[in-house]
């Protein structure tokens, strides 16, 4: 969709992309924010905390907790009682949350939170990858992925609707790579107030923790009944598929910026070579693209916005015409050599009529630089495949044979 | 009965779920020794020891797990844990 780029200069301001994020969460009226701070998150919940400290965030408490868990813990609490509830990490702090993120979903509270996505240990590194929320892509959270500070930023807006539509009711991860977007300084338009109150209604929860009319919250459930709660949990998220699309869709009559809804395409009509990936490495792609096609190839990029749920068949509907489809993925199943992306894509097309070759590579791992020359270098790769047939599935980028 | 979202329910639900079947030993009181002071009503973790209207207590076997807390905890050892046999 089009973008009205002149109204927009008008309104851009040079902010750190971690400050547009806060200031996004800050224009939202949260009325619970529970952070532990960790590198490189930590921006986000300091410039959060600043707020509500000069009093620019009404009727919202900030929780000093003592470890990540309690973070995710005190929001299961304030989200039953009806707060619209804020936190934000990344890998280790996101893997200690893990088994409260089950919690969340399950009660089906739409606690939004952002994940600056960093490498796991060991070994240590606080450098970009996106191993942290993939490995939490089992817990009943819907997870989306940003490209830019400015998608991030207005994803957080996004989030909360998705989160809160009453089909939904399931918490997000909005996720945004570490250092590359949550530490950039560049130009974003942050969010109008007022525009966002249109956008996003009150929080107004079916049901409510209030001592004046209890009810259980949490309760057990045993055989006789836990399936039918899986089976609700995913019910939601398949109704969550229309429901970020027309998040998107409203979110642009609004504000005019559009990023996709589940997925966005960049000159894949007629592509022969489809290159897809979540995150911030869509900018790099899309460089590679217009670099490429002036060379006459015929390549296009997949963005994928929605990692759960997993849009099968939107992806499927993107790459049908092509003659090959390269996933590219920063992070890795260790055991079965494949990123979260490549595995699903191709097993999500298994059984259908769309029989294209898929390749994976894993990319970026703890931070590593990815150039546009190593972008062309898989295009190559791609090329082989589809002259060929596949010879290696999935692979490392970039390995550094000399240090082995 | 259908599921409500996230399962919320009106408090006391597990009143329908009666646990005393997991119960190896049996608080029983001896009434002799009571001195109705009170604390195995405030330590049962399952408000299984109820008060009578003549100030003593009794047990609600149909939730008692048998855990021991109130006879390990009485001062004049008036609770005496006994085998559960059939």
């Amino acid at each position: 969709m089009k973008r009205n780029f002149e109204d927009d200069k008008e309104k851009m301001v040079v902010v750190e992309g971690s400050y547009a994020v806060a200031d996004a969460v800050k224009v939202c009226r949260p009325n619970v924010i529970s952070a532990y701070p960790i590198t490189p998150q930590t921006h986000i919940v300091e410039d959060l905390s600043q707020f509500i400290a000069d009093g620019e965030i009404p009727n919202c408490e900030y929780l000093n907790v003592e470890s990540e868990f309690s973070a995710i813990s005190a929001l299961v609490g304030s989200s039953a009682a009806g707060a619209r509830s804020y936190s934000a990490t990344t890998s280790q702090g996101l893997e200690l949350m893990h088994e409260v993120l089950f919690n969340v979903a399950g009660m089906r509270l739409p606690v939004v939170m952002t994940v600056v996505n960093r490498a796991v240990s060991a070994p240590i590194n606080i450098w970009n990858d996106q191993q942290d929320s993939i490995s939490q892509r089992d817990t009943g959270w819907i997870q989306l992925h940003a490209e830019d500070t400015q998608e991030a930023a207005d994803m957080t807006a996004q989030a909360f609707k998705i989160a809160e539509d009453p089909d939904v009711m399931l918490p997000v991860l909005a996720c945004m790579d570490g250092f590359i977007l949550s530490h950039v300084y560049e130009p974003v338009i942050l969010l109008d107030e007022d525009l966002v109150a249109e956008y996003l209604p009150p929080f107004e929860p079916k049901f409510k923790l209030d001592p004046k009319n209890p009810k259980t919250f949490g309760a057990f459930a045993d055989p006789h009944s836990y399936t039918e709660f899986r089976y609700l949990q995913q019910q939601a998220m398949n109704k969550a598929l229309k429901t970020i699309e027309d998040a998107a869709d409203e979110f642009y009559d609004l504000f005019g910026r559009h990023y996709g809804g589940l997925i966005d395409t960049y000159q894949t009509e007629d592509a022969d070579i489809i290159l897809m990936a979540m995150g911030s490495i869509v900018g790099t792609i899309k460089d590679v693209v217009d670099k490429l096609r002036a060379q006459g190839v015929k390549v296009g990029l997949l963005k994928v916005r929605s990692f759960r749920p997993f849009p099968a068949e939107a992806i499927k509907n993107a790459i049908k015409g092509a003659k090959v489809v390269v996933a590219l993925d920063k992070n890795i199943s260790l055991g079965l050599n494949e990123g979260a992306l490549f595995t699903e894509t191709k097993g999500s097309l298994y059984n259908t009529n769309v029989n294209i070759p898929i390749i994976g590579f894993m990319i970026g791992h703890g931070g590593r630089d990815i150039p546009m020359s190593t972008m062309e270098a898989i295009v190559d790769e791609a090329k082989k495949v589809i002259d060929s047939g596949i010879t290696v599935e999935s692979q490392f980028t970039d390995l550094k044979e000399e240090l082995l | 009965m259908t599921i409500t979202l996230g399962g919320v329910c009106e408090p006391g639900s597990t009143l329908v779920n009666k646990t005393g079947g997991w119960r190896t030993f049996r608080p029983v009181f001896d009434y002799d020794k009571c001195i109705k002071c009170k604390l195995c009503e405030l330590l049962c973790p399952d408000m299984s020891v109820d008060a009578r209207d003549d100030g003593f207590f009794e047990f609600n076997y149909d939730f008692c797990k048998g855990c021991g807390i109130c006879a390990n905890e009485c001062p004049t050892d008036a609770i005496e844990m006994v085998l559960e046999e059939k």
